[in-house]
């Protein structure tokens, strides 16, 4: 979660990823509306409401968010990778990674079914493969800067025995650099996952223009229950979804963190090793035994391999003379596609966007941010003292901290038909109680932050301020507040990229044949997808996008930079 | 022994149980007497686990004991009171406070207004030297510095009795001579408020050097197994013959009672230090030297190594328990067959050491016998853990399996798989 903080990459390099990750969304958006004319994708109407259907469903939803975890490692592996061995390849990947984080996924969602369902015309892998690059792309970045980052700091000590050995780098990677990051990736995917599940559900359900998808799974499922307007039904498929994450917790990450502790690089013992049933049980098995003395020794033939990498642009140990004018290219090529990208922007801009067109774009992003910021700092002031009062107390953090991560992790869309039907019910006004649905589901993060952070306020600490009597309103502003300030703005970051992008679902619902619009930049990026216009779909994410990135960068960097360093003893 | 009025802090029969999930309670303390009379510094020497902290609590009001009376100045004591101040350990500063507002913190139970407040901070932080500091963030300080605004925190609200935990054990030697040096000089010419305090350590010369009376805590559970009075006046000179004879004096007693204990222990309740093999050989090896010749004093050792006596002991401990030293009064020899094993190579040693792990750790040779007997050669460690646990607490049963595993497979013993957590007959296969 950390990694949306990151203070390395220059404003320059910033300004210029921006530029490059908005263009490469309008070409998108123009593109499609080019290769979209011909295509006829439509079967709405497949999905049965029955609630025997819904376990096969579920294991569809499941299987897709497995792919997705899989291509987002693969991706890692190799964008990571290249990052952190070219220098070169490090100056445009990691400002560009950057700025991809703040990109919310849902809004070009749109583009990604476009360009698949026309990559594969009439087959259901179109659809299918655009669920998954959704989820993918709700991933992937978050992983491959975790693994970006563990690469970087690699111990000085490790490195240099792992070279006096003479190992190639295809050994050293496998043998040193991929062990030493993997608690850091096993958590960042867990946080990943249950990010994603929120995505899973949005995206098998989509209409962009005159294209009606339903994937089997969950999020059809209830599309579907809204459709009809079967409230039992949107029941069912929030147990099975339930049924679905805790599956997912203790069948795969349990084992996964369980296993991923043996790569700790601290030398002294944890305190509380992490146990998993599940995975004590598959290596019991003897199926799995077999399994594992089969592939064990193939694996480590394939990890032993001395393989060098292939010359990367700028790798980091070349000399000084060739290096220079390499890098003067280099510098020469990016600027040509950077100028050539920005040149297109300019021209596709001028010709389907008019100046109006950016200020209703721009006046529907002030009232989505108002939103945001409005509903952030509400859920603060709720949840930051129940997560102290929790936090401070072991028994209750070990009740309170799962269920937390648990209604983190759970899709909130799942919900939204429940407190639309209630809006509808009692004829609520749609522009202020469909605002909470925001933060429905990214407000547990705030919560979970907070309870993480007073639980782990130092004791001693604690100690001193019960020893001294500090009072009330003293003991909040000194003492517990400053300490759980850093967790509290990594919840909140969170929880505000996670409303931003939920604010593309909730902002315009629907019961059925009612629909309630709430106005606001998701919904103007919402009914721009259902009418198929790219170009306003493209500019609504493009400025969404730079809300997002002028957030990051001017509210939260410098305050967990400032969080970060005062909280600090050395 | 002192009346109501000149005695600041009572604690009578205090007894402290530790409900624990899943296991019979813990006992840490049981039945401990302590006073601190008005003028009086008073030291609590003991090992780690031997329940100083958990005392020191109790008498801070932070915590409550299971069972009996805490009295201060007379008054039954329930939480943090008013006139009692802690220094802790790891300084316990709040990192995103400036030296001041650290100090201040100390004052807010008074309610004072805010210019009292920081004319009083001042004051405090003048007294302890700590001027032109005030502005400074904790992590600009070095740790010496960063003691000092603990101390100036401890004693800006004027307390009649100062709570001390290892307030010098973070600290390089140097720094901590230099700030103890500092603060008893302090107490010594009455330029502070304190009228009495308490001091918790695990350095015998630290203790010597600052009480007037020191306790010397035994461990499970934890009681007050000896007292001992130091009338030397201040300033004391560690390299008196009287002041040795003190610190001569309290080795000795903690040496009796490791000598007793171990011979009370024979069964497999016998609870083994914490101390690798590497440390154990060094040790031998070091005491069988020619400037050694076999033989030293406790005391003499500790300031020859610069080691703590929770250090020292353990490994004087350990070496008695496997009969390769012999502890008399204060003093540490090599038995015969401590020397053969100083002299021996590698593989002899291992010899010896198996052979005297087998006499004398009947875990070791319970271990051993199981394995015999069992057709496979292997038994998991949980079967041990349990047996142990008739003997032991959980933790204890756990750190002392530990500990023969290790000593176990130096001496080759028996092999031990930390995947499938079992012991095996002989070296280690993969």
């Amino acid at each position: 979660m950390l990694s949306s903080v990151r203070p390395r990459v220059a404003g320059w390099q910033d300004a210029l990823a921006i530029a490059v990750v908005l263009t490469a969304i309008v070409l998108l958006g123009a593109g499609a509306r080019e290769m979209f004319a011909p295509l006829d994708y439509a079967r709405p109407g497949a999905i049965s409401l029955a609630p025997t259907a819904l376990p096969l469903y579920t294991l569809r939803t499941l299987l897709r968010m497995l792919a997705a975890l899989v291509v987002s490692s693969v991706f890692t592996f190799i964008y990571a990778t290249a990052a952190a061995k070219s220098r070169r390849a490090e100056l445009v990947l990691i400002p560009l990674l950057d700025v991809l984080q703040s990109v919310p996924v849902l809004g070009y969602l749109s583009f990604t079914v476009v360009f698949f369902v026309s990559a594969f015309p009439g087959s259901e892998l179109g659809p299918e493969l655009a669920a998954i690059f959704a989820i993918f792309t709700s991933q992937a970045w978050n992983m491959a800067f975790s693994f970006y980052q563990s690469l970087r700091m690699v111990p000085r000590d490790l490195d240099e025995a792992s070279r006096s050995f003479r190992s190639s780098a295809w050994q050293r990677f496998w043998h040193l650099e991929v062990p030493f990051a993997i608690p850091g990736l096993v958590w960042n995917i867990m946080m990943s996952v249950s990010g994603g599940w929120f995505f899973v559900v949005a995206s098998e359900a989509i209409t962009v223009g005159n294209v009606q998808i339903a994937l089997p799974g969950v999020g059809s499922y209830v599309a579907r229950a809204i459709e009809e307007r079967d409230l039992g039904a949107v029941g069912w498929a929030i147990v099975a979804m339930s049924a679905a994450i805790v599956l997912y917790d203790q069948l795969l990450f349990r084992p996964l963190v369980a296993w991923s502790e043996r790569f700790r690089f601290e030398q002294t013992a944890a305190q509380v090793v992490p146990r998993s049933w599940a995975g004590m049980l598959f290596g019991r098995s003897r199926l799995f035994q077999a399994l594992h003395a089969h592939l064990a020794p193939r694996l480590q033939r394939v990890a032993g391999a001395r393989l060098e990498w292939p010359s990367l642009p700028g790798r980091r140990s070349l000399a000084p003379f060739p290096r220079r004018l390499g890098d003067g290219l280099w510098l020469l090529v990016i600027a040509v596609v950077v100028g050539y990208l920005v040149w297109e922007f300019w021209r596709f801009a001028r010709a389907s966007l008019t100046w109006d067109d950016v200020g209703v774009a721009v006046a529907s992003g002030a009232l989505t941010l108002a939103r945001v910021v409005l509903l952030v700092a509400l859920a603060s002031i709720i949840w930051v003292p129940i997560g102290i009062a929790i936090g401070l107390r072991p028994r209750l953090t070990a009740i309170i901290q799962p269920m937390a991560q648990f209604l983190a992790a759970f899709p909130a869309n799942l919900l939204f038909p429940l407190a639309v039907y209630l809006i509808v019910r009692f004829g609520l006004a749609p522009a202020v109680w469909l605002s909470p649905l925001m933060i429905l589901g990214t407000q547990w993060y705030i919560l979970f932050n907070v309870i993480a952070g007073a639980s782990a306020f130092p004791s001693d600490l604690r100690e001193a301020a019960a020893s001294f009597r500090v009072r009330s309103l003293r003991w909040w502003t000194n003492v517990i507040l400053p300490g759980v300030f850093p967790y509290f703005v990594t919840g909140a970051i969170t929880a505000s990229g996670g409303a931003w992008n939920a604010s593309i679902v909730s902002e315009v619902v629907s019961w059925g044949t009612t629909r309630l619009d709430a106005g606001g930049l998701g919904a103007y990026i919402t009914r721009m997808t259902e009418a198929g216009d790219y170009p306003r779909i493209a500019l609504g994410v493009a400025v969404m996008s730079a809300i997002v990135v002028a957030m990051n960068r001017l509210l939260w960097r410098p305050l967990y930079a400032f969080a970060e360093r005062r909280t600090r003893l050395e | 022994m002192a009346d109501a009025s000149s005695c600041l802090l009572d604690l009578r029969q205090v007894r402290m149980v530790y409900a624990r999930p899943g296991g019979e309670p813990l006992e840490v303390l049981s039945g401990v007497d302590l006073k601190v009379g008005r003028g009086e510094i008073v030291g609590l020497l003991g090992r780690s686990g031997s329940g100083k902290s958990t005392l020191l609590r109790i008498a801070a009001g932070l915590i409550r004991p299971t069972a009996d009376e805490v009295l201060y100045r007379a008054e039954p004591l329930r939480g943090p009171a008013a006139g009692i101040a802690v220094v802790f350990q790891t300084f316990a500063l709040y990192p995103w406070l400036t030296v001041q507002h650290n100090v201040e913190l100390g004052l807010d139970a008074l309610q004072l207004a805010q210019a009292e407040r920081q004319r009083r901070a001042l004051e405090a932080i003048d007294l302890i030297g700590l001027d032109g500091f005030q502005s400074a963030y904790p992590r600009e300080l070095s740790g010496g510095m960063r003691q000092r605004v603990g101390f100036a925190r401890a004693i800006v609200s004027d307390p009649r009795l100062l709570l001390m935990d290892e307030p010098f054990s973070a600290l390089d030697v140097l720094t901590a001579e230099t700030l103890r040096t500092d603060f008893l000089d302090l107490w010594v010419d009455g330029r502070l408020p304190i009228e009495g305090m308490l001091l918790v350590t695990h350095n015998i010369e630290e203790a010597v050097l600052m009480c007037d009376r020191i306790l010397i805590l035994a461990a499970h559970p934890g009681h007050i197994a000896a007292q001992v009075r130091v009338s030397l006046t201040h300033p004391r000179d560690r390299f008196s013959a009287a002041f040795r004879a003190v610190v001569d004096e309290i080795y000795a007693g903690l040496t009796a009672r490791i000598a007793e204990s171990a011979g009370a222990y024979t069964g497999l309740g016998q609870l083994l230090p914490p101390v690798s093999v590497n440390r154990l050989n060094g040790f031998v090896e070091m005491l069988a030297s020619p400037s050694y010749g076999g033989r030293c004093e406790l005391a003499q050792l500790a300031t020859a190594l610069a080691l703590k006596v929770n250090e020292l002991l353990p490994v004087a401990t350990a070496l008695h328990i496997l009969e390769l030293v012999e502890l008399r009064q204060g003093s540490i020899h090599l038995t015969a067959a401590g020397r053969v094993y100083a002299a021996a190579g590698t593989e002899e040693r291992k010899r010896l050491f198996r052979e005297h792990l087998l006499r004398f750790v009947p875990l070791a040779s319970h271990i051993h016998q199981v394995l015999e007997e069992r057709s496979d050669r292997r038994a998991p460690r949980e079967r041990f853990e349990l047996e142990l646990q008739d003997h032991l607490s959980r933790d204890d049963a756990d750190r002392t399996l530990q500990v023969v595993t290790d000593w176990g497979r130096y001496a080759e013993l028996f092999a031990y798989h930390a995947r499938s957590k079992s012991f095996a007959v002989g070296s280690p296969a993969l």
